[in-house]
């Protein structure tokens, strides 16, 4: 049973399919140690690993396919509601014919945000998690391999909704983006620190609504920058387009940092 | 809840290693800022570990505590955040707590 993503547990469908009820593409590596285990018995064996390790190991085999392809892969993340699926179908209208955009949608249950993206034009496949609070590398490896991005794509994966668990789960991304939205708390990165710590950018979205909510856009960019002194900061409305041509040239710019076509 | 996730990498790791004998005791090492509850993981722990060589198993997590190091005057400081500022205004780089590690178990 492949216990990185628990989909032996029968729990994980990718595109409402069971993500073992096809054959791997990719060989799975599971190493024992036989030698270690056979002196093993009566006494204390030493590990010393990192308990994340197969995830990163993952992540890296994702990071090495997506250099293999150009592809630019970028993970997003926020709580529920912030507008993760507005920012994603308006990215895709804008861009269209500039440069092809492939999704990966992980949520915990049905396919409505997948129907939305298809809706707005872009290839995608829908994980669910089930019960599971977030994606791993090796869903989003099952999950590339149905969607199969095309050379030089970019890809967008959509989290599920959460500002803890998603922080500590390499995806094999290029980066990192947490989306808050100013109907939410202004206190968000030091409620949340791990999150905000471990992204590049910060999106302050629905910045069309700010006249009418106590959201101190200033207040909520000097909590970032102290959990993460290095966080860029972009002010959109996926609503309104207001802002949103910076997202795209950070985009942009991700992809010539990553040595990728733009 | 990603405790559920962490819980079954380190019934993995430990029940690759035993090879059959049963596991008495697993000690992990977890840090105040890796984002991870004891008491959800051990509950977890025990979940995930039925009907293999893990089940019974006794789960000694020890805690690491948070410490950074200033970049400026290069003085050790204990953090309750994964956040701050050192005294001086320097930033501060985390250099303990962020542990999430197996350390050893005890087999029968």
């Amino acid at each position: 049973m492949c216990t990185t993503c628990g989909c032996g547990a029968d729990e994980i469908t990718i595109d409402g399919k069971h993500a073992h009820a096809e054959a791997h593409a990719h060989a799975h590596t599971h190493d024992h140690s036989h030698h270690d285990a056979a002196s093993a018995h009566g006494h204390t064996v030493l590990l010393e690993q990192d308990i994340l390790a197969k995830n990163r190991l993952f992540a890296e085999r994702n990071r090495g396919w997506f250099a293999g392809r150009e592809v630019l892969a970028i993970n997003l993340m926020s709580s529920p509601g912030a507008g993760k699926t507005s920012i994603l179908e308006r990215t895709i209208r804008d861009l269209h014919g500039s440069r092809p955009i492939a999704v990966l949608e992980g949520d915990q249950a049905t396919a409505n945000d997948s129907d939305r993206i298809r809706a707005a034009g872009a290839p995608v496949v829908q994980i669910n998690t089930g019960t599971g609070c977030h994606l791993d590398a090796h869903m989003v490896a099952h999950g590339v391999e149905r969607l199969n991005p095309s050379r030089g794509a970019m890809l967008l994966i959509e989290n599920v909704g959460n500002l803890v668990c998603p922080a500590l789960f390499d995806l094999g991304e290029q980066a990192r983006v947490v989306i808050v939205s100013v109907t939410e708390g202004d206190d968000k990165p030091i409620k949340y620190p791990h999150m905000f710590h471990a992204c590049e950018l910060m999106l302050i979205n629905k910045v069309d609504l700010l006249p009418y909510v106590r959201f101190d856009v200033e207040r909520c960019i000097g909590h970032a920058h102290q959990v993460n002194p290095r966080i860029e900061v972009l002010r959109v409305s996926a609503e309104t387009g207001e802002g949103m041509q910076d997202w795209y040239q950070w985009l942009s710019k991700q992809s010539s940092i990553s040595g990728l076509a733009a | 809840m990603h405790e559920l996730s962490i819980a079954t990498a380190v019934v993995e790791a430990c029940a690759e290693r035993s090879a059959g004998a049963r596991v008495l005791r697993v000690r992990l090492e977890i840090g105040q800022f890796a984002a991870v509850m004891p008491d959800a993981l051990r509950f977890c722990f025990d979940v995930c570990a039925q009907g293999t060589d893990v089940e019974g198993a006794e789960l000694d997590i020890q805690e690491i505590e948070g410490r950074a190091v200033c970049e400026t005057c290069e003085r050790t400081v204990t953090l309750s955040a994964p956040f701050g500022c050192c005294d001086c205004g320097g930033r501060l780089r985390i250099i303990a707590g962020q542990e999430l590690r197996v350390k050893d178990m005890e087999v029968a």
